[in-house]
């Protein structure tokens, strides 16, 4: 993958930008074809992506990307507030405001390195998580979220006449209502934009020098190589991406809630990356994928509906199943993630895509009708977490 | 986990079901806007079944309140669809339900977990509107929560049968058209509690307030301050906790010498558990200030949460919404239904949002309609007895229940694990009712109602 | 808006009826309570500290073990606590039973003692059970992570405290449970009065008997690193665990002791605070943060500066909860940890008592 050619990575792009688009159609079989949960996975993608950047390149782990997240929802239903409920600008606030927040925050933490770089941004993000919830009430609404209301003032929309009627306007592009299935059709164009953008940077002077600072910093101060910069640059790229899922997490759904800053949820989008493959291109986008489908489909299955996936069993078979399999399910999925995260982690270093690229090695062979054994021999012990 | 075995639904029901559920997963992907020409949104048409929402905590602090509500949707779900001894269907007055389901369609269900959280509730909320298409979303044991969740189907135009939900703002500045509460308010829990506590410990009383930090908190403690300043009682300080602090030591501290002689602890669950705790292990209830006993109040109790404290709760005061231990009909026969289903008495979380759903099937039954705007007009207004609070209105004005509220106290000598509240007074609803526009209710507006087309 | 009701108009409840009377009574019981936060924060990070310094393993599993821990006493105490069911007759709703434990029934009031000391009893148990846990832990998992990048640890970690806690919650629920403290030592002592200081301060025999324990276990910690031969080799493999390694000693061994002491420390600390803390499964999440800012400001994998810090945490957190600083800075006692962990951080670049090149590459 590293040596990459514009052919290869057109491809690698083509292929991406079809599967995301057609997710309606293949998540059918799973039950997760509803507009909610499809804008969920590719937010949450490129929440993950974004944060891939950071992580996945550089090894720098912030563990308050969350509060990214956050701020650039207040930010956009601020922005539906007080400007438009046009998602254009709310989305461009969102992105500036946490890049210029991220600048500060970076400019802050990169300052050390390792577990205290993880310590200073998982401290920020959860004093403005505490604050948040608490003392900055007024411009969050707390506990209940930011919420639009029928009296928000609306500069930009009043003043070409657009004025409400009774009940909230919905976020829309020029006219293009942004719930349901438009909201993902859109949110899925900016994720394979942002794909792109994180493909150009992997393959830039610019992301390898950052696999450079990542392999070793020390020695790239030594020959004099201020990195600082970079870090801090990535840094930033990596907030925005954040901030703009955050925006769109309010364009498809205008609330903003403090617990999205919570510091676990910057844990979560550390474990969708590291799940999916951390350092890989789309290895975040695949665990961001998975993380939201327990939490949405898995946490739903209660009894009847496990006997309903059962009901191809005969009688007997069909209750036992249900079953052993309850305590997963339902208010057991956590525990169905947690196993997963770790049978993942002991089997497939590097996370799910080496998982799939070590299948993929092992079947080409079989299908080319040669020299299988070699194939298992080498897939043994490829922990290639880092290209 | 092994009420598995005792769901009634045939192997027949359950193969045409996902033959059903699999041709709706093969249409094309804008079927819900413009395949069924419907009046309403997920208008069951001429399908056999409706589905409601069943929206509870399943993991989190809450997860066993949660589990609890879901228990008595489950009971709920049964007594409509004609399957046990009916419950409360038989005491609800009036009452035009017939046990053969809702509008003759059988009543199915869907969970999930809002795991205490706006997003995940709102999120869970719509996998329901969105793929399981359910007419009602119920649950909730915050208010964060289900404030977040009560605007997310005014939005989307279905019906929301607030779960457990004690703050102001829900039927307040947060009121919504398509949202309704049967659950009591912060400011009723103060109105009930202030007379039962002037009578207890007078009129001359210097209260500290531990308030949990957030909106919750925040009505709690100014009801309190409002309604025990007015009995003549003076506020030493009223201090802010973070939620879920843990250990309040710090907090508690301060109270040893600041001359206050009462405590009031405005938290809920689990910091409710930790501050009443702590506050007892620093021997406020064995203290003597200005010559009087120290005394701690807890204004929302819960008895699930009350488990939790042990032997800390005996003798403190709190109102609570509904206790299994009333002895009217409706709540015999709930108690009775509930504890032979599951061998344990239902919890006031279970009772109201048992009471929810059928109070929200039978707004639809007499609609005709599961449309939401006919089944608001049906509750607007709506007076009803049976369900355990005695006469109850949903005041048309702001969607909130007024029925008479419970003052309760820990009970000194519990005969069982259950048994953990006296019930002190039953506060009449005369005394606990406030007009629509008072200040602690000012500010929001119902709006129109929304369906969804 | 009328979202700015809620605060700001409380705040002017409490300037008006509260007098602040910052007095020398009130700092001194501040200054205790922060001793006592400390000392438990110190407990807590020690384990973690150890852990980490030793194996450099970051275990996100810390939390688990200190839930677990306090779990065990829950457990010992259930186990006390077993009850005969007798048909409770005051409940004709549906079939209810009493239950009286059994150790009640045979011995009567020696029986209802030993259940009153179940928290101390639960020790005995504890430390033979988190050990054991740890070794598993070690050996089965942990040990196969040495070699991986710190972020497949993470994952791993972290999933393993998910699949406990869940595990936890499906046998005990998800509500706190009520561990009391032994009737004798329920209340508060008369600090006050032993001082000559006001009566009003007073504090609760718990607090004060968990501050000692932990003092008694980070010195016993201490002792065995520092004066023991096995403390010696480990310290050393801490330093250079090649060169140890290369001299002949099965560090690996070591380690894995190592470990389990960890999370007998960790079990410990979760235990003794059941009284105070009813605990549940949750719990662990709860101090895992705290944990980890702890052992960051006093430096990784120093023990001396987890000691340290949890000091100076928990004194300058009990201060900022006071309503005085609080209604300088609204919301200081909410963002007070992580401030300082930020300030330390910064001018000290591996906190109190770090050593360079430890998780820095």
């Amino acid at each position: 993958m590293e040596n990459g050619s514009a052919t290869k990575d057109f491809i690698t792009l083509l292929v991406f930008a079809v599967a995301i688009l057609t997710m309606p159609i293949w998540m059918a079989p799973i039950g997760a074809n509803y507009p909610d949960l499809l804008q969920r996975f590719a937010i949450y993608g490129i929440f993950a992506i974004g944060f891939n950047l950071l992580f996945g390149l550089t090894g720098y782990l912030s563990f308050g990307h969350a509060a990214f997240l956050g701020v650039g929802s207040y930010t956009a239903v601020w922005s539906f507030k007080l400007l438009s409920m046009n998602i254009l600008p709310a989305l461009l606030f969102s992105v500036l405001f946490t890049g210029l927040l991220a600048a500060v925050i970076g400019f802050v933490s990169l300052r050390r390195s390792g577990i205290y770089f993880a310590i200073l941004t998982l401290a920020i993000a959860q004093m403005s998580y505490n604050l948040a919830y608490s003392v900055l009430t007024p411009i969050t609404n707390g506990e209940t979220g930011l919420q639009l209301r029928n009296y928000d003032v609306r500069i930009i929309d009043n003043l070409f006449g657009k004025v409400a009627t009774e009940g909230i306007p919905s976020t829309n592009l020029f006219g293009i209502t942004m719930s349901g299935y438009s909201g993902f059709y859109f949110s899925a164009v900016v994720l394979i934009l942002c794909f792109w953008i994180s493909l150009r940077i992997f393959r830039s002077p610019f992301g390898i020098t950052l696999r450079g600072i990542k392999s070793n910093q020390k020695r790239m101060g030594y020959t004099g190589f201020n990195t600082r910069p970079y870090l801090l640059a990535v840094f930033i790229i990596s907030g925005m991406y954040a901030g703009l899922a955050g925006g769109l997490l309010a364009v498809t759904d205008p609330l903003a809630g403090a617990e999205r800053m919570e510091w676990t949820a910057s844990g979560e989008v550390v474990l969708m990356t590291i799940l999916g493959g951390l350092g890989t291109l789309s290895g975040p986008m695949i665990g961001a994928v998975v993380i939201k489908y327990f939490e949405n489909i898995f946490s739903s299955i209660g009894d009847q509906r496990l006997l309903e996936i059962f009901s191809w069993a005969p009688d007997g078979l069909q209750h036992a199943l249900a079953y052993v399999v309850s305590p997963f399910v339902g208010n057991g999925w956590q525990l169905t993630l947690g196993l997963l995260f770790v049978v993942i982690i002991i089997f497939l270093p590097g996370g799910l895509v080496s998982g799939f690229k070590r299948i993929f090695t092992k079947l080409k062979p079989i299908a080319k009708g040669v020299a299988k054994k070699e194939a298992k021999k080498e897939g043994a012990d490829t922990g290639e977490a880092g290209t | 986990m092994s009420k598995i075995i005792t769901s009634k639904w045939s192997r027949r029901d359950i193969l045409k079901a996902g033959a059903a559920s699999g041709i709706v997963a093969g249409m094309p992907m804008f079927y819900m806007k413009n395949a069924f020409a419907a009046n309403y949104l997920n208008d069951p048409g001429s399908a056999a079944a409706v589905t409601f929402g069943f929206n509870v905590p399943q993991t989190g602090a809450y997860a066993d309140e949660g589990a609890d509500e879901l228990r008595a949707y489950k009971l709920a779900v049964k007594h409509l669809n004609g399957e046990g001894d009916g419950g409360m269907i038989h005491t609800l007055k009036p009452m035009s339900l017939k046990g053969n389901g809702v509008l003759g369609k059988k009543v199915k269900y869907v969970t999930g977990d809002t795991q205490t959280k706006s997003d995940a509730a709102r999120a869970s909320a719509k996998r329901m509107i969105e793929k399981d298409g359910v007419t009602m979303v119920t649950g909730g044991s915050s208010s964060g929560v289900a404030i977040a969740t009560q605007s997310l189907c005014q939005e989307a135009g279905v019906i929301f049968m607030a779960g457990l939900t004690h703050s102001n703002d829900t039927t307040g500045k947060d009121k919504r058209r398509n949202g309704f509460r049967h659950f009591f308010n912060a400011y009723m829990s103060a109105a009930a509690l202030a007379p039962v506590l002037k009578k207890n410990y007078g009129t001359d009383r210097k209260a500290y307030h531990l308030t949990a930090d957030y909106t919750w908190g925040w009505t709690q403690e100014a009801s309190m301050v409002a309604f025990t300043e007015a009995i003549g009682w003076k506020t030493v300080a009223t201090v802010k906790t973070p939620v879920g602090a843990g250990d309040f030591s710090q907090f508690i501290t301060p109270i040893l010498n600041s001359g206050a002689d009462t405590l009031i602890l405005n938290h809920y669950g689990k910091d409710m558990i930790n501050s009443l705790t702590q506050a007892v292990q620093f021997g406020l209830r064995d203290k003597q200030v200005n010559g009087k006993d120290f005394v701690i109040i807890v204004p929302l109790y819960s008895r699930l949460m009350a488990q939790g404290a042990g032997d800390n709760i005996k003798g403190i005061f709190g109102s609570t919404n509904w206790h299994w231990s009333l002895p009217d009909a409706g709540t015999k026969a709930f108690v009775k239904s509930f504890g032979a289903e599951y061998g344990l008495p239902p919890s006031q979380a279970a009772q109201t949002c048992y009471v929810q759903t059928l109070l929200y099937a039978d707004a639809s039954e007499r609609a005709g309609t599961f449309m939401p705007s006919e089944v608001i007009k049906q509750l607007e207004g709506f007076k009803f007895d049976g369900a355990g609070n005695g006469p109850t209105e949903y005041r048309a004005a702001d969607h909130q229940c007024f029925k008479d509220v419970l003052v309760v106290k820990g009970k000194e000598k519990p005969s069982s694990q259950f048994d953990l509240l006296e019930i002190v007074e039953v506060t009449p609803r005369a005394k606990v009712e406030y007009k629509p526009d008072n200040k602690f209710f000012a500010g929001g507006k119902l709006g129109p109602a929304n369906n969804g087309v | 808006m009328a979202a700015f009701q809620g605060r700001s108009c409380e705040c002017t409840y409490s300037l008006i009826h509260y007098s602040p009377g910052l007095d020398v009574d009130a700092i001194f019981l501040q200054i205790i309570n922060g001793l006592d936060k400390g000392a438990a924060y110190a407990l807590i990070a020690l384990g973690l500290t150890l852990v980490f310094g030793t194996l450099g393993v970051v275990n996100f599993a810390h939390g688990a073990l200190f839930m677990l821990g306090a779990f065990t006493t829950v457990s010992t105490q259930a186990l006390l606590t077993m009850s005969m069911k007798i048909r409770d007759t005051s409940i004709t709703f549906f079939e209810a039973y009493k239950e009286v434990p059994y150790l009640q029934v045979w011995w009567g009031d020696t029986g209802k003692a030993i259940i009153d000391y179940a928290v101390p009893i639960s020790l005995l148990l504890v430390i033979p059970v988190m050990l054991l846990i740890g070794l598993l832990m070690e050996r089965g998992l942990i040990r196969h992570f040495y070699k991986r990048i710190p972020a497949d640890q993470i994952l791993m970690t972290f999933g393993l405290a998910i699949v406990l806690q869940e595990i936890i919650k499906a046998n005990f629920g998800a509500n706190p449970i009520p561990v009391p403290a032994p009737e004798i030592v329920a209340g508060s002592a008369q600090i006050g009065s032993w001082l000559g200081m006001s009566d009003a301060i007073v504090y609760p025999w718990w607090r004060l008997i968990y501050f000692l324990f932990s003092l008694l276990v980070i010195g016993a910690v201490f002792a065995f690193l520092q004066l023991t031969t096995f403390g010696m080799v480990v310290r050393a493999g801490m330093h250079n665990r090649e060169m140890v390694g290369l001299l002949g000693i099965n560090i690996e061994r070591k380690f894995t002791i190592v470990f389990g002491l960890g999370a007998v420390v960790a079990g410990l600390a979760g235990a003794m605070y059941t009284p105070i803390l009813p605990p549940d499964y949750n719990m662990g999440m709860n101090f895992l943060v705290l944990s980890f800012v702890v052992v960051v400001v006093g430096g990784m994998g120093s023990l001396g500066g987890a000691v340290i810090a949890g000091f100076l945490l928990g004194i300058l957190q009990s201060f900022a909860s006071m309503n005085q600083v609080n209604s300088i800075i609204p919301g200081i006692d909410q963002i007070i940890i992580y401030l300082v962990a930020i300030l330390i951080i910064l001018v000290r670049p591996r906190g109190l008592m770090g050593r360079e090149g430890v998780m820095e590459d």
